[in-house]
């Protein structure tokens, strides 16, 4: 078969995603990251969308989240020009898209409550006396 | 005569009509729709929708349209916009810049010999082949009586020096014959009569090329191609959207939005189906392979790139979300409770003891999650996370007979776009809403949710739905879980449209135009997997699941 299982999940999600659905968690953001299989695996470069992606996001969990699966060339801050800044957005893309986790878990930062992530895709469904 | 219908459809402010005049015409000419014969309804919200994506104009006549006619005459800026158009549209067979029109052949040819110099010089060069069509709607016609017309055209006026080409000429000029609406006895003569020069067709073949039996990862309730697509479009999906789908399932919507050159993901409760461990849903398939995936599914038709997540979670818990507009467009098919439960992880009254070791692979309960609240939930999500003009597209289960307008949820953070019925048979049918975002979603305020001017989803209405899909309603369960059983095979429920969603015959021949499930020799299949064993509903809901894949009498 030409189908290889690629399904991972990304910095891009982690960004968006907070443990607030777990009672008693206030903020629930950004989720910790614990890896036990990084890959980075190449894809199409959008600068398009990255562009359009990069005001929806809170830049300093992906420099956090980044961190947490050991990258290097973390850009510190979204440059002013970050629609034409070709540099940063092939490294946003990069980050966002390119480095993903198979195998691990997303952590709560305020209860330590872990999610799992098995086969690239994250479980973030609570048990009946957490919600 | 061709300019009285014209002045009809484009107001154009009144000049003295000078030869400037006719060469501005030219630039918004008038363009024949013939439209597929299916999923009426919805033919003018994708149309409209399709004309936003575009960045183009449309005029027509809205007082005389005739949704049963599928012929339609619009104005369109140009032939470039009309082109544009046509590489969206599901739901139009053909278009065709508009020469000439008559309620009768003598009439046609009188009006084909009125057509403006102008406009047919340049078509009229020897360097350019061309061919004549002879198209009739609701009557065959013999090859005799096509020929005849072909030689009864006013060849003084249509007079073509270039070659006849019958396979791709440059030009194709189209006699269309309307003889009334489809499924009524033709009338005797054609009651309308067109002329007019090909310029493009619809998107049809992109349904073969996604049909649900090629695709790779699918269950229950996958949606449809055509409904797909034209859910894509209603919901302005173009290159480079965020769209996402909180009831993914096998991700058919997730494809049509990522055709459509966006970016997508999904979420979605059951655990098993996104890790491609549920119960196949194809007949002769035992289990599914290690490769079934959204990913998958989008990979085997070049979208891989467009991929972004998929992630197991429950659409009631909206929190998850870092609360800011996210999502450009959100299209979604929530579980009915006909084919899947409609259910969402929550409490039940004595909480189960996990042991620590089982913690990482539990799957919580889940609870009945009425219809009534996932509307409900699903409005107050998108008012929370699209961004502002971002659409949301869903379907409504209804029952025809108790429905009305009033029924769709509100949400003052949206408008509604349209609202398409697609009928399943006499008395159920659901529909498919529309609505944009037109202002900011407000946190503090408690007027900004979503509500229904009247909840059609009252306790019962899952008990009048299966009472209206006309089946007995004590089926024992030793019954249900005979597939075998005669009484199954050859269903005694009448059900003269299709059943709603998803069906793959195993037989090539057999595929049903309108989706529905699995089947083979008329066979209907049992959907088990995790939901209904952790569900209290189990039993009524395998009846249902069983009954939801019968088989359509076509």
């Amino acid at each position: 078969m030409f189908f290889t299982k690629l399904l991972k999940m990304n910095l891009f999600t982690h960004n968006m995603l907070t443990s607030n659905i777990i009672k008693g968690v206030t903020k629930g953001y950004p989720l910790g990251i614990e890896a036990t299989e990084v890959k980075t695996s190449e894809r199409e470069f959008n600068p398009d969308f990255i562009g359009r992606m990069i005001p929806r996001l809170e830049w300093p969990a992906v420099v956090e989240g980044a961190k947490m699966l050991g990258q290097d060339a973390v850009p510190e801050e979204v440059p002013s020009d970050y629609e034409t800044n070709e540099e940063f957005l092939k490294q946003a893309h990069r980050l966002l898209l390119e480095v993903t986790v198979q195998e691990g878990n997303l952590i709560c930062p305020e209860s330590g409550r872990k999610f799992p992530i098995t086969n690239g895709i994250a479980n973030m469904l609570l048990k009946e006396d957490e919600t | 005569m061709f300019n009285n219908i014209y002045m009809k459809i484009i107001e154009r402010p009144k000049v003295k009509v000078t030869s400037k005049m006719a060469a501005s015409m030219s630039t918004c000419r008038k363009y024949l729709l013939h439209f597929v014969n299916e999923h009426i309804d919805f033919r003018l919200a994708e149309l409209k929708s399709i004309v936003k994506l575009c960045g183009t104009e449309l005029k027509y006549d809205e007082q005389s349209y005739d949704k049963k006619n599928p012929f339609l005459i619009v104005g369109l800026p140009s032939e470039s916009c009309a082109k544009k158009i046509m590489k969206r549209a599901i739901l139009i067979r053909s278009m065709y810049e508009l020469w000439a029109e008559g309620n009768n052949r003598d009439q046609l040819c009188t009006n084909i010999k009125n057509i403006p110099t102008e406009q047919l010089r340049p078509y009229l060069s020897p360097d350019l082949s061309y061919r004549f069509k002879i198209e009739t709607f609701n009557k065959t016609i013999s090859m005799e009586d096509k020929l005849q017309r072909i030689e009864n055209m006013p060849y003084d006026v249509l007079d073509f020096q270039g070659k006849v080409k019958l396979k791709n000429p440059d030009h194709s000029f189209h006699w269309i014959e309307y003889y009334g609406y489809a499924n009524a006895p033709p009338t005797p003569e054609p009651t309308k009569l067109y002329f007019g020069r090909w310029i493009a067709d619809g998107q049809r073949d992109k349904i073969r090329e996604y049909h649900l039996q090629k695709r790779h990862f699918i269950g229950n309730t996958s949606m449809d191609a055509a409904l797909s697509l034209i859910m894509a479009n209603v919901g302005l999906v173009k290159e480079n959207l965020f769209v996402f789908d909180p009831f993914v399932g096998t991700g058919s919507l997730l494809v049509a939005a990522a055709h459509n050159g966006a970016y997508v993901m999904g979420t979605d409760i059951d655990f098993q189906l996104l890790h491609a461990k549920a119960k196949p849903s194809r007949v002769k398939q035992k289990v599914r392979a290690k490769d079934e995936s959204i990913h998958a599914n989008l990979k085997q038709y070049g979208f891989g790139h467009l991929y972004l997540d998929a992630l197991v979670a429950d659409a009631s818990n909206t929190q998850l979300w870092r609360e800011q507009p996210l999502f450009d467009v959100i299209i979604t098919d929530p579980p009915y409770g006909i084919r899947e439960a409609a259910v969402k992880s929550g409490k039940k009254k004595t909480p189960n003891e996990v042991a620590e070791e089982h913690k990482e692979k539990y799957i919580p309960p889940k609870v009945q999650y009425g219809l009534s609240d996932i509307y409900k939930d699903l409005l107050n999500f998108a008012a929370k996370y699209l961004v502002l003009n971002g659409r949301l597209v869903y379907w409504l289960p209804i029952i025809r007979t108790d429905y009305s307008d009033d029924n769709v949820p509100q949400h003052p953070c949206f408008k509604l776009q349209s609202n398409c019925e697609q009928a399943m048979t006499e008395t159920i049918g659901r529909r498919l809403i529309t609505m944009e975002k037109v202002i900011d979603y407000q946190e503090q305020s408690d007027d900004f949710k979503a509500t229904y001017v009247k909840d059609h989803y009252t306790k019962s209405f899952r008990e009048r739905y299966f009472t209206n899909w006309g089946q007995p309603k004590n089926i024992e369960k030793s019954q249900t879980n005979d597939t075998t059983n005669p009484e199954h095979k050859h269903s005694e429920y009448k059900q003269p449209m299709s059943t709603d969603k998803s069906t793959i015959a195993t037989n090539n021949e057999s595929i049903a135009t309108n989706n529905a499930s699995i089947a083979k020799n008329n066979e209907p299949i049992t959907q088990s997997g995790v939901i209904h064993k952790h569900c209290d509903l189990s039993e009524p809901i395998e009846v249902e699941l069983q009954h939801g894949a019968i088989p359509e009498q076509h």
